[in-house]
Parts: C-alpha cells; structure tokens; sequence
C-alpha cells in the first residue's frame, strides 16, 4: 500500500518552475530516494510533503492526509531531518529530545534512540561541542522521536567523512528494519545504490525515471564486460558461441568479454569445461552514475 | 505539560547559560539604579521636581529600561538567530509549530522583566527609602502595558532585519532614542516642553509617566494608554504581517 502518493505536483517561484508536474507513490517500509544534482527540485519536492511548501498544482497525500489541510495531525506521523537546521549553541543532547519528545503525542522512547544512533555518552553535551557527524545524528534522533510512520531525510550525509557516512547508512537500515518508511534525498550515487529500494530520478523539476538502483541501470545499458587473464590459449569462438556473449577481445594479456544476462557464470563454466583457469577476474558493469548520465544528459556534479 | 511550557522552561534555562546577557537584562538596570542613588544630590528632595527627589524619578525609569533591554537587544537578535540557524524551521515540521516558540519567547521576556521591576521596586524601597506604589493595579497595567508595546516593537524588528546581526544593530539604534525619550538621561520632569511633548508619543515616554503616575496614586492618563496601546497594535500588526520563519 501506498504510504505516500504524489501525483502531478507543480510548484513555482515567481516565474521559475521548481517543479513540474511530478509523480510518484512510495510504498510502506521501503526506502525511497530522490535523486537528482542541485537544484533539480528534489528539497522543494519534499517541502511539499512535509507541508512546508503548498503546491501550485497535483495533490499529495501522506498516509490518507493532506500536507497542508491536515498538517496537525500529519506533524504527527512524519518526522523531517532537515537540510542546514541547528539548535541553539548551549542546548543539552538530554535537553533537546525531552523537548522535542513532549510535542508528540505518543513519543518513542529517546533513551534507547540515542543508544541506536551511538549518541548515549553525549547525553549532556551542548549542541556546539557536537562533531559534525554527532550533530547529524540528533538531527536523525529528532526527526523520529515522534515514533513517525514516515521520516524524510533531505541530504543527511553532506558534509561528513566517508566512516561517518557508512555508519549513518548502517543506521538507515536500522531504522527502516523499525517499520518506518524513509524518503532520502540526495546527491550521492554511492548512497542511493546502496540504500534505496527505489530511487525517483529527478531533473529540472521532472521525473526522469523511477525505478530500483539495478533497474535503472539495465534500462539505460544491460551490457556486462568480464575480464581475465586465461591460464592457457583458449579458441575465441568456444566463447562466442555462448548465447549471453555479444564479444570477445584480446587486450594484451587479457580477454574481455562483453554480453547480457548471467554473463559471468556462462564464462566460467565454459573456461572450465575447457579446463582453463581465469586469472585477475573482474567483472564491470554499467554503474548508476553513468545510467544517471544517460538518463539526465549530465552528471549529478554538474 | 503543554508544549509552550515546556518551551517556555527550556528558553529560560538556556537564557540563563549567557552570563552576560543576564547581567545586562536583569541585573544592570537594578544595579544602575543603586549607582545613581549613590549620589547623594540625588536622595535631596527636590523643589524643581515638586518635592520629589530625583532617584523617585529613576525607579520608572530602570524599569521602563529593562524593559528596553529585553525587548529590543534580548528578543530581535535571538529570533533572529533561531530563524538564520534554522531553528525555527525545524519546529514548523513538528506538532510545536514556530508560533509557539514567539509565545515561549514572549512570556520568557515578560516574565524575567517582572522580575527585574520587583528587583527595581525593592532596591529603592529598601536601599534609597522609596515609596512602594500607591495604586499596584495601575502600576501592574502601566507595565504591562509599556511590555507588550516594547515586545510588539522587538517582534517588528526582528520581523525585518535580514540577520541576526542586523536585529542586534536596528535593536540599539531603537533602543537609545526610545530610552532617551523615557528620561534615562533627563527625567521627564526636567525636559524642555518640545521633548516632553514628543516623550509622550514615544512608548518608553508614556510608559514612564503611567507609572510614575501610579506611583503617586492616579491612573494612567488616556493619552499615555491609547499611545501605548497604539504602539501595540501598529508593530504587532506590522510584525504578524512580515514575520518569517525561514
């Protein structure tokens, strides 16, 4: 089922078109990515779920609700880590959940959410004394201390080192495996492949494309290239006569071999029918980065 | 507990964090009223102030003080600071609502500025002789009338100053004309008649002259009310209309 559902969303800024006409529905459970560069509409998209924003056109509805009709009691269900937003500089870890804790009606327990996001021994610590990363997590910490259904979490690991953002990541999949459904936005590849089930492909405020990580890279090139060192000469027409394998080349010492489907296991059955051993096996794949190129006609960097 | 009392003792506990802050709001306009009545000029009852002496004169005007520094130098720069670091915009995503942080803000303000006019009450009644007001309710409405005018101006100010900076320079731009005119430099009493009459126009200068007033045993004048509750209406209007979260 359908937790949230965006259909034809259009939001504009004087004469600028933020975002024009997009759809998509993420299920229950699921993560769910925006991705697209700067400035494509993805925040604005999620401003408009979160009722930060009221849109120009389409309707939204989160878990039945309407952002900006029902925005009482969708404050209670969807939780939002924000892109850029502090605390006050003296304000205490402890102090900040109980505070934020007391404006829902049915809280999670905050002691055992700052033990899940490693944050217990900076209990009394001010927000000013916080790392980067620490300060990244309370902000994760407050987004779900209303125990929300849904948390939207807009560009959570800028500005952090590589560790930190793999334990964040870690932490995601934490919580999703707690029953929440998660909307990530962001501009990092490696983020979205790793983490989401699905990833809405966001450009100049339209949809591109919406489908998983793997199926947005079959879509735009399911070529697969298998390169090795053969322990012993073997005929390239054993090779090519496999049905996945569209090619074979010599480059130096190595054969590349370029096809579809389950391309690796064909190879190296075949290799050891013949009794020949691939040495410096690799395998490469298109990767999400150029599909987003080919989808979007530029790099997410750009 | 309701989210605005909780806000509200959250605020306070981290306004009692900045030292200095503390001391200037709460503690210097008590303090200055002590230096001034160090003098002893001052403690001479005087024939030029109808047999008043000039540290009477002084208790309305450290409290209309305090009341300046709270709503102008605490109030804009803080919201101010809380909306540039997003502070604001993280409450709109949850059931608090910003509104209810101005509503923790204001009672803060309010309250602790209680605090420092019974800090200026007691330290001229006890250390200078100074007589406790004649009618308390009219003391009681001339200053809240005087702090709910002085807010509604912090709340405009901090409604349009681009940042926390800015809210901190309109702030003291604001606050030396408006304590001039509530006669922290020449009492009301001693002004020239063009001064006093602009003085009365001015929310400081009405506030004052309600509670000296009152002091003395009559209610506010209407001019003084309708000025201050004209100043209420124009900057709180002003400032619901162009205050942003974000």
């Amino acid at each position: 089922m359908a937790i949230i559902e965006v259909q034809n969303l259009v939001k504009r800024y004087g004469d600028h078109t933020a975002v024009n006409g997009i759809s998509f529905a993420v299920e229950q459970g699921e993560i769910f990515g925006i991705l697209g560069p700067n400035g494509a509409g993805k925040t604005t998209t999620v401003e408009c779920v979160e009722g930060l924003r009221s849109p120009d056109g389409g309707t939204i509805r989160v878990a039945g609700l309407d952002p900006q009709r029902d925005s009482d009691e969708l404050r209670q269900l969807l939780g939002a880590q924000l892109q850029e937003s502090e605390l006050p500089e003296k304000m205490k870890v402890r102090e900040a959940l109980e505070l934020y804790s007391s404006f829902y009606r049915d809280p999670a327990d905050w002691r055992e959410l700052l033990a899940t996001l490693n944050l217990t021994d900076k209990i009394d610590a001010q927000f000013r004394r916080l790392s980067g990363g620490q300060k990244q997590r309370l902000s994760i910490a407050l987004a779900l201390v209303g125990n929300p259904k849904v948390a939207v979490l807009d560009e959570l690991t800028t500005g952090l080192d590589p560790q930190a953002r793999r334990d964040t990541w870690d932490l995601i999949e934490t919580i999703r495996d707690r029953g929440v459904t998660i909307v990530l936005v962001t501009h990092f590849m490696e983020e979205a492949e790793r983490l989401c089930d699905r990833l809405a492909v966001v450009n100049a405020g339209e949809l591109v494309a919406l489908d998983s990580p793997a199926g947005l890279v079959a879509r735009v090139d399911d070529r697969q290239r298998v390169r090795f060192r053969p322990s012993a000469p073997i005929d390239h027409a054993v090779l090519t006569a496999l049905p996945e394998v569209m090619s074979v080349e010599r480059a130096g010492s190595q054969l590349v071999v370029t096809g579809t489907g389950n391309l690796l296991l064909a190879v190296t059955t075949e290799l050891a029918r013949n009794q020949v051993v691939a040495a410096d096996l690799r395998v490469e794949q298109t990767s999400l980065d150029d599909a987003f190129v080919a989808l979007t006609g530029r790099t997410i960097d750009a | 507990m309701s989210a605005i009392t909780k806000l509200t003792m959250s605020e306070t506990r981290l306004f009692f964090r900045e030292p200095i802050g503390v001391f200037f709001t709460v503690l210097f306009p008590p303090v200055l009223l002590g230096i001034l009545g160090a003098v002893p000029s001052f403690r001479e009852p005087d024939k030029g102030l109808g047999g008043l002496r000039v540290i009477d004169l002084y208790i309305p005007i450290a409290i209309a003080m305090a009341v300046a520094l709270f709503s102008l130098s605490g109030l804009p720069q803080l919201l101010a600071t809380y909306r540039e670091k997003g502070i604001l915009r993280r409450l709109k995503v949850t059931p608090a609502r910003p509104v209810t942080m101005l509503g923790a803000q204001l009672l803060m303000c309010t309250a602790l500025s209680v605090v420092t006019m019974l800090l200026i009450v007691a330290v001229g009644r006890i250390a200078f002789n100074v007589a406790l007001p004649d009618q308390i309710p009219a003391y009681l409405v001339a200053y809240l009338l005087s702090a709910v005018s002085m807010l509604a101006i912090g709340l405009l100010v901090a409604s349009l100053a681009p940042t926390a900076k800015g809210a901190g320079a309109i702030g003291t731009l604001l606050f030396f004309p408006i304590i001039f005119f509530a006669g922290l430099w020449a009492p009301r009493e001693v002004m020239p008649e063009l001064l006093r009459k602009i003085s009365d126009f001015t929310p400081l200068g009405a506030g004052v002259q309600s509670l000296q007033d009152a002091a003395t045993g009559s209610w506010p004048q209407l001019l003084h009310i309708a000025v201050l509750l004209g100043w209420t209406v124009v900057a709180g209007g002003l400032a619901a209309r162009y205050f942003r979260w974000e």
